[in-house]
């Protein structure tokens, strides 16, 4: 047999592929260990938040925002373009512009509420993630995001029709003004978002900003259970919620 | 074959340093952006999308022309395109790496881009993207490789060459389907959530392939010996002609709805297109210009003396590239987030940094074309009877 | 054989540049072993000390993907010990020096994991904390009570009509 060049080329690069291909199929790792809830962990089917903005005053607004970026590491981008925000303020006509014309008077206009991601029942940004990294957990429909496999794609940034995702356009250490070492920070070129504490919700604790708001304007918990603060809230005291019309479901109700 | 890259006068190696340059300094830019990060862009958390993203879609729609040459050829046995099939394939390699690497220079983790085919996601419609782009690149330059090999050693096409013909015409569609679909399944991006969005991608698509092929025959033509029958010419003429008319319905069955329906969630972005809002309007002048042009370009051609007239019909073409550039290209994809969410105006310029990557990834992509191109002309006319 | 001279030629200036390492870092030198600085109190890690120093890594990764995707918070080990599977309290409640620990080794082996670009070891945090130039304090930008949402809106144009 006679050895031409192509046929040695064929050779050679189906050997080299074998080779590769051999680290990627012995994959096979299992830990000895168990893993299981925490102990102290609140259990929910769905959480869910009902703001009621009637309680919240102007003069301490700034309380549960700083509560929540501080214990996140979330840092302070002085550029608007590039900012990053889990919990945020928007006026009326910005938070709800489909409800917002002319006719309503200033004051309710320019009154401030406070967004943060809906978790929605049918979240898009999760539909449209081409790696998971974003995905509802079906436990307690907490929408995450695994920040260790996001691919900066931004793709659930465009799918988001609240505005609740910010995409970390530069390194945010150098702009977290105070760093909490137990929440670790982002990095750059990843997507970032509102968990809903789920740090702490599975440490026993509410949500930082629940913990902060001294008026009680934030009110926490399961929107599958019957009994439960938000669903007694809900039945009791009418509500809207962003955007109900796109189907998405968001699970943070506003009290007006 | 590929021998064939390395003889070339000197007008020939002239282009290929200039395109490497072009190369070069894409990487250097690229490599700027990679250590600063993604704020070196125009992009924001408002507009989140811009100039990478919008080049894939155009480039993709290039690549899925190929349809509009194969399927003649080889349903229709329209024998004239015989001689330009090879050209249209290997555009389509060229465009679809440009495409892939617009992607990779678009996210902000490149080196965890393989994430993607580890976790697969069939619900993601950039997964589909990110399936049938390399597949169809890698099926047309097996297609055109072997058909023009085949060609040089004076044999018939052999078997498995036409099964993948056939199979990459419905790839095309697929193809540039599910790229329409990456847009029109968005909720709350009222400017893209329309069903007209995939038809619309593909007549584009349909125009701008053959545009952009008539104007390389004709460079082909004055440059080198290879001659493309007029036959041909004019058989992609009539492609293109009816693919902007088919584009310029579309477009108007959309304004119709839009505006008089009259949603505010649908108009807003249209109004902001045409008029702008308060004051900004940096893509009004393009718009206009992309509606002008279609409108010129089909003027153009229906004029039968004019398209058989070849600076006239060049002249069209690359009106009309210049229109469906600027539509899928250059508006289509900031647009749909201003005004963004919150009812408020965050307008998107690229960046240098941006335009210069850009250009990067165009000359790479053109030099493999031109790589590709050297070989079928080389061997085109080897085989053509002078 | 064609161009036979080329051909020899090249293969040695191939296997030459491709083998600089060796010779160029490695001849003649041996690196010792990093000494790692272990806890003072603790003598028990998660698991025994050879599984750790193989699969610390694959470890920490199931970890990860259990806390976040599936909600899971305790581990408990082969021999039935408790543990929170989080890298900060748990790991680094022990081995509180990246530098003398973590980094020592894996320096050795020259892998560079990218844990510390988001996560802290509880020792370095103060160091980190100290913002770089070019970026205002806080207080300056109006981050006193009652105008962060200043701050949320500052460069933002306003509403619509």
């Amino acid at each position: 047999m006679t050895l031409t060049r192509r046929k040695f080329l064929k050779a050679a690069a189906t050997s080299a592929l074998s080779v590769m291909a051999v680290p990627c199929i012995s994959q096979g790792f299992e830990l000895e260990g168990r893993m299981s809830l925490g102990p102290k962990a609140l259990k929910a089917r769905r959480w869910a938040m009902v703001v009621d903005m009637n309680k919240c005053r102007d003069d301490c607004a700034d309380d549960c925002l700083i509560a929540c970026h501080e214990i996140h590491n979330v840092p302070y981008i002085p550029k608007a373009e590039h900012e990053v925000m889990w919990l945020f303020l928007e006026p009326y006509e910005n938070a709800f512009p489909e409800r917002s014309h002319r006719f309503l008077s200033k004051r309710v206009r320019e009154k401030e509420f406070f967004l943060m991601c809906n978790h929605c029942e049918d979240p898009p940004c999760a539909r449209v993630c081409p790696t998971q990294a974003t995905f509802k957990r079906e436990k307690d429909g907490i929408v995450m995001i695994d920040y260790h496999r996001c691919i900066g794609c931004r793709f659930c940034m465009a799918a988001c029709p609240y505005g609740s995702r910010s995409f970390n356009f530069r390194d945010p250490r150098p702009f977290i003004k105070k760093i909490n070492p137990e929440f670790p920070t982002r990095r750059r070129g990843v997507v970032e978002k509102c968990n809903f504490c789920q740090e702490l919700l599975e440490v026993g604790r509410m949500p930082a900003c629940v913990e902060a708001c001294k008026e009680g304007v934030l009110t926490f918990g399961d929107l599958e259970d019957p009994t439960s603060a938000v669903r007694t809230l809900l039945s009791e005291k009418p509500h809207i919620r962003r955007k109900p019309d796109l189907g998405t479901g968001p699970s943070v109700f506003y009290i007006v | 074959m590929l021998e064939k890259v390395f003889h070339g006068g000197k007008g020939y190696w002239v282009w290929v340093l200039a395109l490497a340059a072009g190369v070069g300094i894409g990487l250097m830019a690229y490599l700027y952006q990679l250590r600063e990060g993604m704020w070196v862009t125009g992009m924001s958390r408002d507009v989140s999308w811009g100039f990478y993203i919008s080049q894939f879609t155009f480039l993709v729609g290039v690549a899925a022309s190929v349809l509009m040459v194969v399927l003649p050829l080889y349903l229709h046995d329209f024998k004239a395109f015989a001689r330009i099939t090879a050209l249209s394939q290997f555009l389509a390699v060229g465009t679809l790496l440009m495409s892939l690497l617009f992607i990779f220079s678009d996210v902000g983790m490149p080196m965890r881009i393989l994430n993607v085919p580890l976790n697969p996601t069939p619900h993601s419609m950039l997964f589909y993207d990110t399936v049938f782009l390399p597949g169809f690149m890698v099926i047309n330059l097996i297609i055109g490789w072997t058909a023009i090999g085949a060609e040089k050693r004076e044999v018939p096409l052999q078997w498995w060459v036409k099964g993948l013909i056939y199979l990459s015409m419905p790839w095309a569609v697929v193809m540039h389907t599910v790229t329409a679909f990456i847009y029109a399944g968005t909720p709350g991006r009222g400017f893209w959530m329309t069903a007209i969005m995939a038809p619309r991608f593909l007549v584009t698509a349909f125009a701008a392939g053959p545009a952009l092929l008539i104007i390389l025959c004709t460079a082909i033509k004055t440059l080198t010996h290879f001659v493309v029958t007029e036959r041909a010419i004019q058989k992609l003429v009539t492609i293109m002609l009816y693919a902007l008319i088919i584009d310029a319905f579309f477009l108007g069955v959309e304004y119709f709805t839009v505006f008089y329906a009259d949603i505010p969630e649908y108009t807003e972005t249209f109004q902001y297109l045409f008029l702008g809002i308060d004051g900004d309007c940096a893509l009004v002048p393009w718009t206009w210009c992309m509606n002008l042009a279609l409108l010129v370009a089909i003027g153009l051609l229906v004029i039968p003396g004019a398209r058989s007239n070849r600076p006239v019909l060049i002249a069209a073409c690359i009106i009309a590239l210049i229109g469906l550039w600027i539509d899928k290209g250059y508006v289509l994809v900031p647009a749909a987030f201003i005004p963004n969410v919150f009812g408020r105006i965050m307008e998107y310029p690229p960046s240098w940094v941006e335009l210069t990557i850009s250009l990067g990834i165009y000359a790479l992509g053109t030099l493999i074309i031109t790589a590709l191109y050297k070989v079928v002309i080389s061997v085109k006319e080897e085989t053509q009877d002078l | 054989m064609f161009n036979k001279g080329w051909v020899i030629g090249g293969i040695i200036i191939f296997v030459a540049v491709a083998a600089f390492p060796f010779y160029w870092y490695q001849v003649g030198r041996d690196k010792p072993f990093p000494e790692l600085e272990l806890p003072a109190k603790e003598k028990r890690c998660v698991e025994s000390v050879d599984f750790m120093r193989a699969n610390h890594m694959r470890l920490l990764d199931a970890w990860r993907i259990a806390v976040v995707r599936d909600d899971l918070l305790i581990y408990t080990s082969a021999k039935g010990e408790n543990f929170e599977m989080n890298l900060h309290k748990t790991c680094m409640g022990c081995h509180t020096s990246r530098d003398r620990f973590c980094n020592r080794c894996h320096d050795y082996n020259n892998v560079v994991p990218p844990c510390w670009d988001c996560h802290f070891a509880p020792s370095e945090a103060v160091k980190d904390q100290r913002p770089e130039v070019g970026v205002q304090p806080p207080a300056q930008r109006g981050l006193r009570p009652g105008a962060r949402s200043e701050v949320i809106r500052v460069n933002r144009k306003g509403g619509k009509s």
